[in-house]
């Protein structure tokens, strides 16, 4: 899974109030190269919850994402290029996601993250 | 992307080997999975460069479908870990990225604004009830744009009611009826085949 889906992830558990953003803890990584696509880095820009992205990037090693941006830097090319890289190109394949509450602890395995809750937490 | 060739591209979508009927998994066939993803872009713009998450993905048919047509992110969520697996094996296949989500659809850990479009082939509810609902309340809850789903056309009625009095869909319409054959999938069907009238819905947000 990329940060991209990472950035729409909160944990459900019953009760929990604050299950967002997940943490991360990763054991294998993987870059696949794609193709920017400018027009929807912009589109997506104000949809992100940047904080949480940031933290993320750094928690995967991406340590070139700023934690304050203004939506003038979309018309930076080396911005574009780095905020493409960790948004869409870094794959958490093997880890965990981790609630920041509860610290219950979502496995990830071949990339993909198991959210199923139990059930004494539904 | 024509028509013709995306549904030849879905026909080498590998389906499920040994469905399970308490999950409802009938396969999307690719002749309603192109038409409904192909409406989707051709008079809506809603999958080109957009976030598409495929609630129920199953093997992936329709995920993939938007992947083709150039979604910019596709996330595909299911409950069973086998179709995921499948679904994994089928965007190999076809050389499309699709993030895969296990996770029951009532509990949906989905949040926040970035989805733009829902796509999904939900269960029809028949083996248990309510299950369409608990989708299409989850489709719209998380969906910034639209939803494309397919209905029963004998619960229109109650769908439209749900949707935009206890959902909070701006609108729902059907966009057109479909022949569902459901080919006999599990030993209960006794008919060889099996056409049931389906409606495609698409249901806009609020934020539209």
């Amino acid at each position: 899974m990329r940060l991209l889906t990472h950035n729409m992830l909160a944990c459900n558990i019953k009760g929990v109030t604050k299950g967002f953003p997940l943490g991360i803890e990763h054991t294998r990584l993987e870059t696949k190269e794609s193709e920017l696509n400018a027009d929807f880095l912009r589109h997506i820009f104000p949809k992100l919850d940047w904080k949480a992205f940031h933290e993320a990037a750094q928690s995967v090693g991406v340590n070139n994402i700023p934690d304050q941006v203004e939506p003038v830097m979309l018309d930076d090319d080396e911005f574009l290029r780095k905020f493409h890289h960790a948004l869409l190109e870094v794959h958490l394949e093997e880890g965990a996601l981790i609630c920041p509450e509860t610290g219950r602890r979502f496995p990830v395995t071949k990339g993909v993250p198991n959210m199923l809750l139990n059930e004494d937490e539904v | 992307m024509k028509l013709k060739l995306l549904e030849s591209y879905l026909g080498s979508v590998t389906q499920f080997p040994s469905p399970k009927v308490e999950l409802e998994q009938y396969p999307t066939g690719p002749h309603i999975a192109s038409r409904m993803l192909y409406m989707a872009e051709n008079s809506f713009g809603d999958i080109t460069g957009k976030v598409v998450a495929d609630l129920g993905c199953g093997c992936g048919t329709l995920g993939i479908a938007a992947a083709l047509l150039d979604a910019a992110q596709v996330v595909g969520v299911d409950v069973d870990e086998d179709a995921l697996a499948l679904a994994q094996e089928n965007c190999e296949e076809l050389e499309v990225e699709m993030d895969l989500i296990q996770a029951n659809l009532s509990e949906l850990p989905l949040q926040g604004l970035v989805v733009d479009t829902v796509v999904m082939n939900p269960p029809f509810g028949t083996r248990r009830k309510g299950a369409d609902m608990e989708f299409l309340a989850a489709a719209l809850k998380v969906a910034g744009t639209a939803v494309y789903s397919l209905h029963k056309s004998s619960t229109r009625t109650h769908i439209k009611r749900a949707a935009v009095r206890d959902f909070g869909a701006k609108t729902a319409d059907v966009m057109c009826e479909l022949r569902y054959d459901l080919q006999a999938s599990y030993k209960f069907h006794k008919q060889k085949e099996k056409d049931i009238a389906v409606d495609l819905w698409r249901f806009t947000t609020s934020s539209v």
